[in-house]
């Protein structure tokens, strides 16, 4: 594999193919639990946990599996994988567990997992495989830390609400009140507010691209702005 | 040619059947492998949550394993089996903690937990789950407020059973403007279970404690 691969790799799973606002998969917990950052981040964490292990995992045994039964095991694979990693987090890392357990079953159901899982890994080596899966994951993480921290922003006027459940008691001091004595825009915090907030996502994000695209730029933009990016 | 068909067939079955096998053998490997640590963490955080509501010195029994299986009870709005803690000081009881469910809430039950002096004294309440509006009715989480510790003290002596309504029906119980269906459905809740705790006292504690309480 060469370097320029693994670029294309990343600039793939953080904007050209983003999860949450290109691919719109696995909406279902991502519109659920982006009410706040802190929410948001820890469905991210677990997503890139899952991704990369079961995209490992399906690159490993990508030559025995033959081409009409993939799904099925693909989809055997992910559901024996997340289920091992919830009980093993609650057995083992309690405190990680009672923060991300609930958002670790969420990704069951989450079909990214999969499309990864059949776009990527089942053709490809267990290396790359694993760095999509964790950009995959990254690049829905970013989406849900900004989604997440536009609803908390409007809907209840803080940032990081939450956070002393991660780092203990001592952490709500780093609760960030941006709005004081605000009372509270609930629609922003409903499902409602999920769908919009996602569309303007969406919309700011082609707004971008077609500006970039309206510039008579090189060919190698995309390249070029992963650097930076 | 058929044959080649069958065959065929025949060999993505079983490689499915070994992933299966090899997917289940895992899955029951590291089930058995984490249950007891499992059930050890999960009985120190129920722990943790009566020692929120009831204080440890009220008690010198195992509370969780001397919890007794109630069956579903009206009074306290349990629709299934639910169990009671007993709390036992020197041999004698010293207060129980019940689980009960307000039916009526906002957003359909709120489950919660009910501790009890043997005084007939509330120790403490907490709610266990509740899908209350987020940011509205949601006050009555120990997380977002400390709204639910009102009913810390309170009694059926203490208030007669009129007064056990929120401020704005002429009780005695605070509420937020804008979301007085949740602690009105609350305040209901916590007086029937005060009602069911002492008519019941003498059937919760001297109930066979069942011999592996989960």
């Amino acid at each position: 594999m060469s370097t320029a691969n693994y670029k294309e790799i990343v600039w793939n799973g953080l904007w050209k193919n983003n999860a949450g606002i290109v691919a719109l998969l696995g909406l279902c917990p991502l519109l659920a639990v982006s009410t706040s950052v802190v929410n948001g981040v820890g469905l991210g964490i677990a997503t890139i946990m899952v991704m990369t292990c079961s995209n490992a995992i399906v690159s490993l045994v990508r030559q025995w599996v033959p081409g009409e039964i993939r799904i099925p095991v693909y989809i055997l694979i992910i559901a024996v994988l997340v289920t091992v990693i919830d009980l093993a987090m609650n057995a083992y890392v309690q405190a990680l567990y009672l923060v991300l357990g609930i958002f670790v079953p969420l990704i069951v159901v989450n079909c990214n997992v999969l499309g990864r899982a059949e776009a990527f890994a089942s053709k490809n080596p267990v290396f790359p495989a694993m760095v999509d899966g964790f950009m995959v994951g990254l690049g829905l993480t970013l989406i849900l830390a900004v989604l997440g921290g536009m609803r908390e922003i409007l809907g209840k006027g803080t940032l990081l609400s939450g956070i002393d459940l991660a780092f203990g008691a001592s952490a709500k001091a780093w609760v960030i009140t941006v709005i004081p004595d605000y009372h509270g825009f609930l629609l922003a915090i409903l499902p409602p507010g999920a769908f919009i907030g996602l569309g303007l996502l969406i919309a700011g994000k082609n707004w971008l691209d077609q500006r970039q695209r309206a510039k008579p730029q090189p060919l190698h933009v995309p390249e070029a702005s992963a650097m930076t990016a | 040619m058929s044959s080649g068909y069958f065959r065929h067939s025949v060999k993505l079955a079983l490689v499915l059947a070994a992933f299966a096998l090899v997917g289940t053998s895992l899955l029951a490997l590291t089930y058995d492998a984490t249950k007891g640590i499992i059930a050890a963490s999960e009985k120190r955080a129920k722990l943790a949550l009566i020692a929120q509501i009831l204080p440890p010195e009220l008690y010198d029994n195992d509370i969780i394993s001397d919890a007794v299986s109630l069956p579903p009870q009206a009074e306290l709005g349990t629709s299934e089996a639910t169990l009671t803690y007993r709390a036992l000081k020197d041999g004698k009881p010293s207060g129980a903690v019940l689980e009960a469910v307000a039916p009526d809430g906002y957003a359909g039950k709120i489950k919660m937990l009910i501790a009890i002096r043997a005084n007939g004294e509330i120790s403490g309440v907490r709610v266990v789950s509740h899908k209350e509006t987020p940011g509205l009715g949601d006050y009555i989480d120990i997380a977002k407020s400390n709204w639910i510790k009102i009913f810390d003290g309170t009694s059926l002596e203490k208030y007669p059973s009129n007064e056990w309504k929120v401020k704005k029906d002429g009780g005695r119980f605070d509420s937020v403007a804008g979301a007085t269906i949740t602690p009105r459905a609350m305040v209901k809740a916590v007086h029937k279970a005060l009602i069911y705790f002492s008519a019941n006292r003498e059937k919760i504690f001297s109930l066979q404690a069942k011999e592996q309480a989960k």
